[in-house]
């Protein structure tokens, strides 16, 4: 054996030990222990409590109350909203739909001018949406593909809802039409777009989820809502989404391939109203191969409604705890003096900190996921059983955003300890923590900054770590309001999580520079 | 009593941590203001936003530091067992407690005056310059003077909160952790729920969401507190912890 690997085995069986040491410190102060398993009884309180409180209910036939229902779910479970106008026929096989797209309206109902009249301008949103689409039936959430104008992202093709691929720029009008085309060969759908009906450009191909042999061809129209953000009266910003409806004129339809039947017109995921008639109608004509669609809905992933994570609010005010008790275990060393001993049991200055590290992280990791994935869990069932239509979370997301969350507890609690190390004052420690930790999340979340400073906030401090129990994502094809008042942060779940791992590494590395340069 | 404030002013003004303290109070209020300041902007029509509360929203910063800046004056007697000596030298303990709350307000308002006053000065040109009419941001109007006298008041309940938690918390650590934990909590707990009415009380309880409305110039009709009444909610906390603190004091061995 080289002398470097015996070096380095022998380090190894130090830093156990001196983990230990630190553990056997920990556990003995009853105060921290309480500390901890308070900090864990607070996420578990304050997210059963809230999710206890919170009770939904939609409008039924005959104007019954009764539970809001579960959103439609896409091929991959993810929930969907799945509203348009469609105008179909039966294929067989492999086929091709070509459509010539000459104009693209629409109206938007904006906010009322004169209270009680309705003030509806003419125009479209940006993501309305009307072309040519190949789905397994009108049942809503089934997998499909589209190629598509939209209201001010040009042509695009996209499939089974969270899928979009961007064709070229640019409007349509009489003068400049679009020509779509989609076809089926086997499993794969392809998507071209031209301005002639000539010469065509290939935009994407796309294998939905599923799709059977027998599917339905034809055209569509969609305009989700007209989202306008304003600020919330209790601190935050708030949404409100109005009725606007697009409509597309397609000339020159042709389809080929084994079709069968007659043309047929469906209004999907249509909702009734309590008097039996459709709620905001779609509508279609034609003539010949030429079809003029209105249609309202989106055909997207559904971003709005009741989180998962809801019930894990209550996780930075557990934080606070968790911060004070990692702060004191650090400082506690400095006041009685004890780091002398620490010192003089484990002589390696640079294997000190990182012990401590080490036990804390897990202490604190192991106080609080338990907690978490109970809030989780239970808190998830209390609100579905109050009504609240909470959207679905696939397996492996609430596995990241439950261990993720811990360990974004662990990670304060080890930037928390690195800070009290670094300043030996447990005031100076606490405070330098919470507001790094803490109050960005509570002043992004709640306060009257704009979006734009909030998220700059969740992407710059160590709050950004809170990414991590965000369980729906933001789409970019979606336009919803994505603000961290609203539970989007602006980083990916990791990479939030990442950029808190970099603060507590850096105060680690500070703190124990300083523990190496000065007498103790 | 003047004994009592003349000691308790000695050992304020002359702690290490109060000068620097004091002077990251206003700069933490300033900045916070201007910062907020210079990324907003007012459109055309309708802006949406309270400038006084933007100008001011440093004060959401510096109240941290007015809570350590309290938590010290008792918890750090605590610290170095200097409190024995006090309660040796001024035997009655609430005149010690009122004491160091007269003390301590008075440096609070005057610390938080000069900081909330040069945030607004600041704020001012920036927000003018973001394209916030003149006529919101008059110092003399009415809902201004009340934004920065309140905002004043409001870090000066905020102390005499954190002085009543420290007495009876009397770790240093432990104490500015409650007053941060109890500040904090409340608007976390307003974001988790979704009813409109839990949300409502929740707000009209939770001493910083209450007290930061006597920040409001625009939309007080949608506030579920009046400015000068949600100022009161942080005042009845800080008359409750002053007073759970206080008898403790009594009560217990130093």
């Amino acid at each position: 054996m080289s002398p470097l690997t015996l070096r380095s085995g022998r380090q190894g069986g130090e830093l156990g030990r001196l983990t230990r040491a630190e553990w056997t410190k920990f556990r003995s102060v009853r105060g921290w222990m309480a500390g901890m398993t308070t900090a864990a009884l607070v996420i578990v309180l304050l997210g059963l409590l809230s999710a206890s409180g919170d009770h939904a209910s939609c409008a039924g036939a005959g104007g019954v109350e009764i539970a809001c229902p579960a959103p439609p779910v896409g091929p991959d479970g993810t929930a969907v909203s799945d509203r348009f106008f469609f105008v179909h026929r039966q294929l067989s096989g492999d086929g091709v739909i070509t459509a010539r797209l000459t104009s693209m309206t629409g109206q938007i109902r904006k906010p009322d001018v004169t209270p009680g009249r309705r003030n509806v301008v003419a125009g479209v949103v940006p993501w309305a949406k009307t072309g040519v689409m190949i789905k397994d039936g009108t049942r809503q959430g089934s997998p499909y593909a589209a190629v598509m104008m939209t209201g001010a992202h040009g042509v695009r093709m996209q499939h089974d809802f969270t899928h979009d691929v961007a064709g070229l720029p640019g409007g349509v009008s009489e003068r400049s039409p679009r020509w779509l085309r989609l076809t089926r060969s086997g499993d794969t759908l392809t998507g071209y777009e031209s301005a002639d009906g000539t010469r065509w450009t290939r935009i994407g191909t796309a294998t939905p989820a599923g799709l059977p042999r027998t599917v339905r061809i034809g055209v569509f129209a969609a305009s989700p809502g007209d989202l306008t953000v304003m600020r919330g009266d209790l601190g935050g910003s708030g949404a409100a989404v109005r009725f606007a409806e697009a409509t597309g004129v397609l000339d020159q339809v042709t389809v080929r391939g084994d079709t069968s039947g007659d043309w047929r017109d469906d209004d999907v995921g249509a909702t009734v109203d309590p008097d039996g008639s459709v709620h905001h109608p779609g509508r279609a004509s034609r003539s010949g191969g030429a079809f003029s669609v209105t249609g309202v809905g989106d055909i997207a992933p559904a971003v709005e409604g009741p989180t998962a994570e809801r019930p894990l609010g209550g996780a930075p005010a557990a934080l606070v705890l968790v911060i004070v008790v990692s702060v004191m275990f650090a400082t506690a060393e400095y006041r009685h003096g004890l780091i002398r001993l620490t010192l003089l049991a484990g002589p390696r200055r640079g294997l000190t900190l990182p012990a401590k590290a080490l036990a804390l992280g897990l202490v604190t990791f192991a106080a609080a996921l338990p907690a978490i994935a109970v809030t989780f869990a239970a808190g998830g069932r209390i609100l579905r059983a109050n009504g609240n239509a909470v959207l679905p979370v696939s397996l492996p997301t609430e596995a990241r955003v439950v261990a993720g969350l811990a360990a974004l507890f662990a990670l304060a609690a080890v930037l928390a300890l690195a800070l009290g190390a670094l300043l030996r004052s447990s005031v100076a420690a606490v405070i330098t923590a919470v507001v790094a930790i803490v109050v960005p999340h509570v002043v992004a979340t709640t306060s009257i900054l704009p979006d734009s400073a909030a998220r700059w906030l969740l992407r710059v401090t160590p709050a950004a770590g809170f990414a991590v129990q965000q369980t729906v994502p933001a789409y970019p094809h979606v336009l919803s309001h994505d603000a961290p008042s609203a539970g989007f942060y602006p980083l990916p779940p990791w990479g939030g999580l990442a950029v808190a791992a970099g603060y507590a590494a850096l105060a680690l590395g500070l703190a124990a520079f300083r523990l190496h340069r000065r007498d103790a | 009593m003047r004994a009592y404030l003349h000691a308790e002013w000695t050992k304020l003004r002359t702690a290490p941590s109060t000068v620097p303290l004091l002077a990251t109070i206003i700069l933490l209020t300033v900045a916070g203001g201007a910062a907020a300041s210079a990324v907003v902007s007012c459109a055309a029509r309708g802006c949406g936003y309270d400038p006084a509360r933007i100008a001011l929203f440093g004060v959401q910063v510096g109240q941290s530091v007015v809570a350590v800046l309290a938590v010290l004056t008792v918890a750090g007697e605590y610290g170095t067992g200097m409190v024995r000596l006090t309660l040796t030298a001024m035997p009655h303990r609430i005149k010690v407690l009122a004491a160091k709350a007269i003390v301590l307000a008075g440096l609070t308002l005057a610390a938080g005056s000069a900081a909330v006053l040069t945030a607004m000065l600041v704020a001012r040109p920036i927000l003018l310059d973001r394209g916030f009419p003149a006529g919101l941001l008059t110092l003399t109007s009415g809902p201004v003077l009340r934004a920065v006298f309140g905002s004043v008041l409001y870090l000066t309940l905020i102390a005499l909160l954190s002085l009543g938690i420290a007495t009876a918390v009397r770790d240093s650590a432990a104490a500015v952790g409650a007053v941060l934990g109890l500040l904090h909590l409340f608007p976390s707990v307003i974001l988790m729920i979704a009813d409109a009415g839990w949300q409502r009380l929740a707000w009209q309880i939770s001493p910083m969401n209450a007290g930061l409305a006597v920040q409001a110039t625009t939309g007080l009709s949608s506030l579920p507190l009046t400015p000068w009444a949600g100022l009161g909610v942080p005042a009845a906390w800080a008359a409750a912890a002053l007073l759970g603190g206080g008898l403790l004091l009594r009560a217990r061995d130093a």
